[in-house]
């Protein structure tokens, strides 16, 4: 089971809010990042069928997204970004209503099973508008999974957690990838990393970067620099000569060094300045995480 | 489809709206029937329903828009008219779902008027004086303005999210597909050349009509194709979001 989207586009009037997206996702969870209106929710509707792309194609298990039947339908679950429910309904009673909607056989069994499954059962006597949001958002989860669907599509399904339900909720995510095609998107970094196996990066409606987590976390680790401030600044060839050095940037006093691969230069920098009679007054290391990563391809909207 | 009339259906009655609607309903026809001297059948000395088949018509313009008018208002409103059409189901299976709960409430409100037929019958001299004939053709004829009404209703429903505006909208279409053809009919245009034609556009002539007693093919087609037309459109709309 993929899902494979080939020059996905969707247009709203003048307005390109998705351009060219083009991925395949399979087994296991696949982080969806981008900043807020860069067109993951966009996209992710196009990929459920709610709705139509301008251009290019999303096909779910090889069947075409759109025109959507409820063939394709009931291969996907999908959690809608503001978790829309129906809060005058009880939770299993809106549970039973959707189970029976996407034709599920043994429809009081299964929902017993996926209100276990979410953390719900201490809640399940409740009507929805009574519940705290983050009991909100598993109703929401258990919705997306009654069916036992081969793709799931998250949008934004931790909002609303703290942090011990979220550590709960991830553990559930993270069993969903075991077997099922899950994507999933966010804002939040620490996600990806806890999370994802691979990410795609979205800004502007275009793709930035498609990777798996490993090759993101060495784009960090390539992006380590060290930053010293010196009294008076001698010849930085003798810097650029030092192992494991990169490119040197100069600010007034201030010199920006990359760092190429994992080598600790600190202390040979340390030794070259002292033996020039640079004075070294500060030297500092700074590594630069997936935040920064995420910055860094969001602002210059570079396709990768 | 069943799924989604009987979680509408279930809606009407586990919440307050489907009480209102029938209590409303009950307390006007009986105001107008056994009330009102103008038009109580107590002083009309006729064994016959012809007040509640006059002015049912008129309490469901407004009471069949408050019925229709959240259907799929809410569903927008709420945005989980997004999680509906990521289901497994169409959208004519939706609105058909929907439309078939409305117009099974506008029925259940009918059914405690069986009482005054019962009351009219034990009370007519000699007992049993009246047209059970024409009486179960207008109950007829009811029933089917009240499924037009209810097609109405929702498709206004799916113009707007706002709620008000869906029942404006459906009050005013339902009363111009009622009588505003009727009306219209009169205009010196018309008078005598397009008259008839026009006013069979409306739902006023082919009630009278069924409400004879008499249940023409012609009128059933009218009844079917505008209340299919109305449900069409609402698909229309709907699928329009999707663009």
């Amino acid at each position: 089971m993929e899902i494979l989207l080939e020059h996905l586009t969707k247009h709203f009037g003048e307005q390109a809010a998705v351009s060219d997206v083009g991925f395949r996702a399979g087994v296991g969870v696949t982080g969806f990042l981008g900043p807020n209106g860069a067109g993951k929710s966009t996209t992710m509707r196009m990929i459920t069928g709610y709705l139509e792309p301008t251009a290019g194609s999303v096909t779910v298990g090889g069947r075409p997204a759109w025109p959507s039947t409820p063939e394709v339908r009931r291969l996907v679950g999908y959690l809608p970004e503001h978790n829309p429910l129906y809060t005058e309904l009880y939770v299993r009673e809106y549970l039973r209503y959707t189970a029976k909607l996407q034709g599920v056989s043994r429809v009081n069994a299964r929902v017993d099973e996926v209100i276990e499954q979410v953390g719900l059962t201490r809640e399940v006597r409740k009507r929805i508008g009574q519940l705290s949001k983050g009991y909100r958002q598993r109703v929401g989860l258990a919705q997306a999974i009654v069916h036992d669907p081969p793709v799931v599509i998250l949008d934004e399904p931790t909002n609303g957690f703290d942090p011990n339900q979220l550590a709960e909720v991830r553990r559930l995510i993270q069993r969903l990838g075991e077997t099922k095609v899950v994507l999933l998107s966010t804002h939040i970094m620490q996600e990806v990393q806890a999370l994802c196996q691979r990410v795609l990066i979205i800004d502007n409606g275009r793709l930035v970067a498609d990777d798996p987590i490993e090759r993101l976390q060495e784009r960090i680790a390539g992006q380590t620099t060290v930053t010293l401030l010196v009294e008076r600044v001698g010849n930085l060839a003798l810097l650029e000569g030092l192992e494991g050095v990169g490119e040197v940037r100069r600010d007034g006093h201030r010199l920006t060094v990359g760092v190429q691969g994992a080598a600790e230069v600190r202390p040979r920098i340390a030794e070259l300045a002292a033996r020039e009679g640079w004075g070294l007054l500060e030297l500092k290391l700074e590594v630069n995480n997936l935040e920064d990563v995420f910055q860094n391809l969001t602002r210059q909207n570079k396709p990768v | 489809m069943v799924s989604i009339f009987w979680r509408e259906f279930s809606a009407f009655l586990s919440g307050l709206i489907g009480y209102l609607v029938i209590g409303v309903f009950l307390v006007l026809l009986g105001l107008v029937m056994f009330v009102f001297p103008d038009t109580s059948l107590i002083n009309f000395n006729f064994a016959s329903l012809d007040q509640l088949f006059d002015i049912a018509p008129w309490v469901f313009l407004f009471l069949i828009p408050a019925i229709t008018m959240r259907t799929l208002a809410e569903e927008r409103q709420q945005r989980t008219l997004e999680l509906l059409l990521t289901q497994p189901v169409t959208t004519p299976q939706i609105v058909v779902g929907k439309f078939l709960a409305c117009w099974a409430l506008a029925a259940l409100a009918l059914v405690p008027t069986l009482i005054y037929y019962y009351t009219v019958h034990e009370l007519g001299s000699p007992k049993g004086n009246l047209d059970s004939g024409a009486i179960a053709g207008s109950y007829l004829g009811l029933l089917a303005l009240a499924g037009i009404f209810c097609a109405i209703g929702v498709f206004a429903s799916t113009l707007s999210q706002n709620q008000i505006v869906g029942f404006v909208l459906a009050a005013l279409l339902c009363f111009v597909v009622y009588q505003g053809f009727d009306y219209l009919s009169r205009l010196p245009v018309f008078v005598g050349r397009y008259d008839n034609f026009v006013q069979l556009l409306g739902i006023e002539a082919h009630y009278r009509s069924i409400s004879r007693g008499l249940v023409v093919l012609s009128d059933v087609v009218y009844f079917a194709t505008v209340a299919g037309w109305f449900l069409y459109a609402s698909v229309v709309v709907i699928n329009r979001t999707q663009r």
